[in-house]
């Protein structure tokens, strides 16, 4: 029986009680944790911050549409054998020295329990979820190479991100433990930013915020501004110096927190029509 | 224990697998719940439900199951699923009419109501073409496309004229993920549709082991590395759908094909086009067919190469005078000079890759309403049914020339 680790967040990286929740049953029950949420919810962040938490080293497999789940394992590097045995010194006899092994195999080699993010798995072939299955099952692999198992000894907690690009396989969604970060409403939103900025003026903050929440009411935005975005702008407005009350009003650096030509557009519209409601053509310094 | 839960769970749609239902009594006997019931209600989400777009749901399962509480809105999506896949309209004649009005009388809404509140209790799946439950091309009082003096119309396009209120607006808009086809399947099936050359540009940064083999032989032995492309898919694609009026009933299939096609990534190329009906001198950029956003087919057919593969997703089903006549465009005021089959015929010629899915299914297509025009469709486009099976037999014909 292993200890029971109990995850609660840390310093920098507030949690939701769900997702601590979430983050305890997948460790208690020994299951990959699937996170899905908006871009900007703090996903990849949240493996670091078990890994702080918990005080367990973190692996990182960063997966790219290029990735095969045969990489996570290991690569026997064929050209470096047959190189080595024209022009190297060494003995080329010991295949094991040609076996590199991918993030997968590092989590499952390494003598302490690890931390294992597997990020944004989505971006992937639509059959990498279903080539990992049994590995992330059995946590172990074989090579066949040099006939030998490589195999766990301190199961890694496993965290996967999703961005939802593609639909992921039935037979893996089973296996796995599903959360779903929504976004943080405003007073969790507070709690976020005073994380990042605790000497940041209240009044400042309080109306970042109006004007953050009421960007991402627009309808028709194509990509509605996220934490990160926020936390950028907020820098920005310190750095700028841009007076408290003038920030719901005008939104200067509005490029901090839209990226897309379209959103610029509509939202400087809407703008527009609230500013003449107002009856204060304000003039804008982005 | 809770094992109720879970035919809830599985009644409200959610895809509860046996796996997940032990795993969860696996975290209940350790006692991950906390015994309390928010602690339960977290846990078994975790770890039952794995999509957002299901903790909808979720929740109402929890309701029902923990306090026993009505949800007419998630009986409204019951009823839509017994519509899905309706039969084509059944057309009555007067004689027929006037015999059933005779037979069935006119009831009043209250009693209507009574009977329709009494049938979504009861009724367990889908019926078409009867008289007593709620489904399609029957002569019972709910459902659509039959015929009955004083029914309600659930769903589905007027026909009979004769629907008293229309009580689900929710029909097609359904995307629960239960349903049998979903975009994944549809994606699968998609990624058939693959030419690997390597001949297209790009880095030559894969060992080409053959070629290494021969030039090292070469060499005496020597090692000598040869290098190549990687192999990539040269397939190209233009998707011509046929949006509005008559192909309203199944925007949802056509909406799950549009993704499908649009998470596809191994195309080359992916053009996307819509038309309404038939297609005339412009193809339009988005659904709303908005002359403004619109490209002249004539351009498309002189711009792009010839190897590109055309699907074409339509009923087909439009009144002969759209397809033969000039200016037969359904459209007042967008005459067009050359009939819709002129184009039509181009557009299969210059592109010989070509082949029209068609979301009505095949054992209806030579009774349907329009069956005239979709008749002459079909001589100029292999024309398949929009079902999984269809649209695999369409991506074989896809690669190869007809």
């Amino acid at each position: 029986m292993t200890e029971q680790l109990s995850y609660q967040g840390t310093e920098d990286y507030i949690v939701s009680n769900d997702l601590q929740n979430s983050v305890n049953i997948s460790v208690a029950l020994k299951r990959p944790l699937l996170i899905k949420g908006e871009p900007g919810t703090g996903k990849t962040v949240l493996a670091e911050s078990i890994a702080r938490s918990l005080g367990l080293r973190l692996i990182i497999w960063n997966i790219k549409s290029t990735t095969k789940a045969q990489d996570g394992l290991y690569v026997y590097d064929t050209v470096q054998r047959l190189y080595d045995s024209q022009f190297g010194e060494q003995n080329v006899s010991n295949i094991k020295q040609y076996i590199k092994l991918g993030k997968l195999g590092e989590a499952f080699e390494s003598t302490e329990r690890v931390v294992l993010l597997i990020d944004e798995i989505d971006k992937a072939d639509l059959e990498f979820p279903n080539d990992l299955l049994w590995e992330l099952d059995v946590m172990n692999f074989y090579i066949p190479e040099t006939g030998e198992t490589i195999t766990t000894n301190h199961r890694p907690i496993v965290i996967i991100t999703s961005n939802a690009e593609k639909e992921l396989p039935d037979a893996f969604l089973r296996r796995c433990v599903f959360h779903y970060i929504d976004f943080p409403d405003q007073k969790m939103m507070e709690e976020i930013v005073h994380v990042h900025f605790p000497d940041l003026e209240k009044q400042l903050l309080a109306e970042a915020l109006k004007a953050f929440y009421w960007l991402r009411s627009i309808s028709g935005l194509q990509k509605k501004p996220s934490t990160s975005e926020l936390l950028d702008w907020v820098q920005a407005l310190t750095i700028g110096g841009i007076e408290p009350s003038k920030i719901a009003q005008e939104i200067p650096f509005l490029g901090a927190l839209l990226k897309k030509n379209q959103d610029f557009d509509l939202t400087l519209r809407q703008l527009h029509t609230r500013g003449t409601d107002n009856s204060s053509r304000a003039k804008r310094g982005w | 224990m809770y094992t109720n839960f879970f035919y809830t769970l599985r009644r409200e749609g959610i895809p509860v697998s046996i796996t997940e239902w032990l795993t969860l009594m696996e975290a209940l006997s350790v006692g991950l719940a906390d015994s309390s019931l928010s602690g339960f209600y977290y846990l078994a989400r975790a770890i039952l439900v794995k999509s957002e777009s299901h903790f909808d749901q979720y929740d109402l399962a929890f309701q029902k199951y923990f306090q026993g509480i009505e949800t007419p809105a998630q009986l409204l999506d019951q009823v839509s699923k017994w519509m899905e896949n309706p039969l084509p309209p059944k057309m009555f004649s007067e004689e027929e009419r006037n015999e059933l009005l005779k037979k069935l009388g006119l009831p009043d809404w209250e009693s209507l109501k009574a009977a329709l509140e009494e049938r979504l209790r009861t009724q367990d799946g889908a019926h078409h073409g009867g008289g007593n439950w709620i489904g399609t091309g029957g002569t019972s009082a709910f459902g659509h496309s039959g015929f009955h003096p004083g029914g309600v119309r659930i769903g589905g396009e007027s026909y009979g004229q004769s629907a008293v209120k229309v009580a689900s607006e929710r029909n097609y808009r359904d995307y629960r993920s239960d349903e049998t086809l979903g975009v994944r399947q549809f994606e699968v099936a998609l990624r058939k549709l693959r030419q690997f050359s390597t001949r297209l540009d790009g880095l030559k940064d894969q060992l080409d082991l053959d070629d290494t083999i021969d030039e090292t032989c070469k060499n005496a032995g020597r090692l000598k590395l040869v290098w190549t492309r990687p192999r990539k898919n040269s397939v190209k694609v233009i998707v011509l759908m046929d949006v509005g009026g008559s192909m309203t009933p199944y925007a949802n299939i056509c909406s799950q094909l549009f993704s499908a096609v649009h998470k596809s990534s191994h195309f080359k190329d992916l053009k996307f086009y819509y038309f309404h009906n038939c297609i005339y001198d412009l193809l339009y950029l988005d659904a709303s067919n908005n002359p403004r956003k619109a490209v002249k087919t004539e351009d498309i057919l002189s711009s792009l190469s010839s190897d590109y593969r055309v699907v074409i997703i339509g009923d087909a089903a439009m009144a002969p005078s759209e397809l033969m006549m000039s200016d037969g465009n359904i459209y007042w005021g967008l005459g067009n000079e050359e009939p819709g089959i002129t184009w039509l015929q181009r557009i299969a010629k210059k592109f010989p890759y070509n082949v029209w899915l068609n979301p009505l299914p095949e054992k209806y297509w030579d009774r349907v309403h329009g069956y005239q025009t979709l008749k002459i469709v079909r001589d100029i486009f292999p024309m398949f049914e929009l079902t999984l099976e269809g649209l695999d037999w369409a991506i074989k014909k896809l690669m190869v020339r007809k």
